[in-house]
């Protein structure tokens, strides 16, 4: 086995007192909670017959003491069983599976163009400290961080859906227009690009700063100096030398962001109607929908404890010196 | 910190032209919060006028009124009131946490610095907006669960740069020298590597109360506020469902929310030149 199979190994290994630690903050959460989806079902059929009631209990078990209910959770996720969805009456995992995609599209465009953007504006902003460019790209950066990413999605409607028509203020397709092949692709474009961009303006923030501290950092060191004696352009510098060096951070950054991408869009995704998981697991909370949200919160988990693991290997190849351990 | 430490500490951050900015406009938030019941007369929450009064259309209620011909005005001043109430606490919240747990962590390390790190690590990877939403919808939303939940969600990146702080600080001589003296290991952390640790802490403390003040008002605005007070995220929530006829209503308590978190974010830029010097922009 390899120094990378065995590394990757033990970061999985240690990453399981983690995740049983994040099912645990959650069950313990969900359960402090008076009412039970039960509950919530009955009361939206109005029946409160007790009988019925205590039936749907045993049935999906709710009627079981708490460590019981919680040994059952943990042995079902074990067994991938991600358990049954009381509100939607289906297996939560189709439930997610149905929803991922139009969250993934959402926080992998949103990360993509924030990432590009911001790395890119950062350099400008460090190469030219000092400079009206430096202090505008600051202050852009400054203003899209301090946003309320919910409030600037709702300018983007009243501007480009109320007053000027040309974008569709939520949703994800047109509904009933039947579109196939580029008229569809352009349909989820255009319904894309508003709930994209006021996310990404917020992450497009934090890449700038990072970015231009870093490259700052960097400019300091020895061997850039060296370089400089040496005679080589700025340009091939701030390239080769600086900002390779400089993106790690970023990178760090990145990754961490991704904790974001199955829950963190709620607002957006409830501002521009997305039918996303984020949405999903909002109206599970009030609808005690608790399997669901267990779920999607618990994915969500796992899903950065793998993504960083992936950072981590890609620190290795961005700087040699990163050695595994 | 004495007087010249102060003057170099002004002198510094005064260089900072949009930390002075910040300053100012801080002040004046601070102000409309602390004059909100002298100013008006009436509460952000009492039916004073005609509904869906534009800005400037009555100069009684210049800012205008909302579905229920609640005053705009009023919502904006004691919303600053709630804003900076929940962003403070739960930074004081958050700090407290994060400062004890880094402490702890990097002045005994071993095994309770692994055990006290896991443990933050978990609180790190849960996706915070979530962690929080998930409490106050659960525990019903009041003001004492939301500084709560934020103050619970925030707390990972002060307790990971406290301990930095103090596995750097631990065997500096003067620790080591109050060590040989007898001195405890309390009193050793409360007043020999706390203060010595601070400045950091006060720049990131700045960005938190920020950044709760963005949570807060992420929350009010999913219905997720306390019910019995008005706040600028609440106000955008109800102004959302009359965008198409009064944009206003959701427009005015966003400006709020901006200036708000852009002054402290700009804030902590200046405190960040001024107190970490080595850092400095060049």
């Amino acid at each position: 086995m390899s120094a990378t199979h065995r590394y990757i190994i033990r970061r999985l290994l240690q990453a399981i007192p983690a995740i049983i630690g994040i099912i645990t903050v959650f069950f313990i959460l969900l359960n402090i909670a008076p009412g039970d989806a039960i509950d919530v079902l009955a009361g939206e059929a109005g029946t409160a017959n007790p009988e019925y009631m205590e039936r749907l209990r045993q049935l999906y078990g709710l009627d079981r003491p708490l460590y019981i209910q919680y040994l059952k959770y943990m042995w079902n996720i074990i067994n991938l069983d991600l358990g049954f969805s009381y509100r939607h009456q289906m297996p939560v995992i189709d439930l997610i599976i149905q929803r991922l995609p139009a969250t993934l599209l959402l926080m992998g465009s949103c990360l993509t163009l924030a990432f590009t953007i911001g790395t890119l504006l950062g350099v400008v902003a460090a190469r030219y400290s000092g400079t009206g460019i430096d202090y505008f790209t600051t202050f852009v950066s400054l203003f899209c961080y301090s946003v309320p990413v919910f409030w600037l999605g709702l300018m983007m409607i009243i501007l480009f859906s109320v007053k000027l028509g040309l974008l569709p203020s939520g949703g994800m397709v047109t509904l009933g227009a039947g579109y196939s092949g580029l008229a569809w692709f352009w349909d989820i474009v255009k319904h894309l690009a508003m709930p994209c961009a006021s996310l990404a303006l917020l992450y497009m923030a934090v890449y700038t700063r990072l970015m231009r501290a870093s490259m700052l950092e960097v400019y300091d060191s020895d061997f850039v100096r060296t370089a400089h004696a040496k005679g080589l352009s700025a340009r091939r510098i701030a390239i080769r030398h600086v900002m390779r060096n400089a993106l790690l951070p970023v990178v760090t950054m990145f990754g961490l962001h991704t904790a974001g991408v199955l829950g963190g869009a709620v607002v957006v995704e409830v501002v521009f109607n997305w039918p996303g998981l984020g949405r999903l697991a909002f109206d599970a909370i009030f609808a005690r929908d608790f399997n669901l949200l267990l779920s999607i919160c618990v994915l969500s988990s796992i899903l950065v404890i793998i993504v960083n693991i992936a950072i981590d290997l890609i620190y290795c190849l961005l700087d040699p010196r990163i050695e595994m351990h | 910190m004495n007087m010249n430490a102060l003057r170099e500490f002004w002198f510094q951050f005064s260089r900072h032209r949009g930390a002075v900015a910040g300053v100012i406009i801080f002040v004046m938030i601070l102000v409309m919060a602390a004059t909100a019941g002298l100013v008006l007369d009436h509460g952000p929450l009492e039916l004073v006028g005609k509904p869906f009064l534009r800005p400037g259309e009555n100069f009684r209620y210049p800012l205008g009124t909302d579905s229920l011909g609640r005053d705009v005005l009023a919502g904006i001043f004691f919303g600053a009131r709630v804003s900076l109430l929940i962003g403070v606490t739960a930074t004081i919240i958050a700090t407290t946490v994060g400062v004890t747990i880094g402490a702890l962590s990097g002045y005994y390390g071993g095994w309770l610095d692994d055990g006290l790190m896991r443990f933050t690590e978990i609180f790190q990877t849960i996706p915070a907006f979530m962690l929080m939403i998930v409490i106050v919808a659960i525990l019903q939303p009041s003001i004492g669960i939301i500084v709560t939940a934020i103050g619970l969600t925030s707390w990972p990146e002060i307790a990971r740069l406290v301990r930095g702080e103090f596995v750097s600080l631990r065997e500096r001589e003067f620790v080591v020298a109050s060590r040989g003296i007898g001195m405890s290991d309390i009193r050793i952390i409360c007043t020999q590597i706390l203060p010595n640790s601070i400045a950091p802490v006060v720049v990131m403390g700045s960005f938190i109360v920020a950044r709760a003040i963005l949570n807060e008002s992420g929350l009010a605005f999913l219905g997720l506020g306390d019910p019995n007070v008005m706040s600028w995220g609440a106000m955008i929530g109800k102004g959302r469902e009359v965008l198409r006829i009064a944009e206003y209503l959701t427009v005015i308590p966003g400006i709020a929310i901006l200036l708000t978190v852009l002054a402290l974010n700009m804030l902590g830029d200046g405190l960040n030149d001024a107190l970490n010097p080595w850092q400095k922009e060049r």
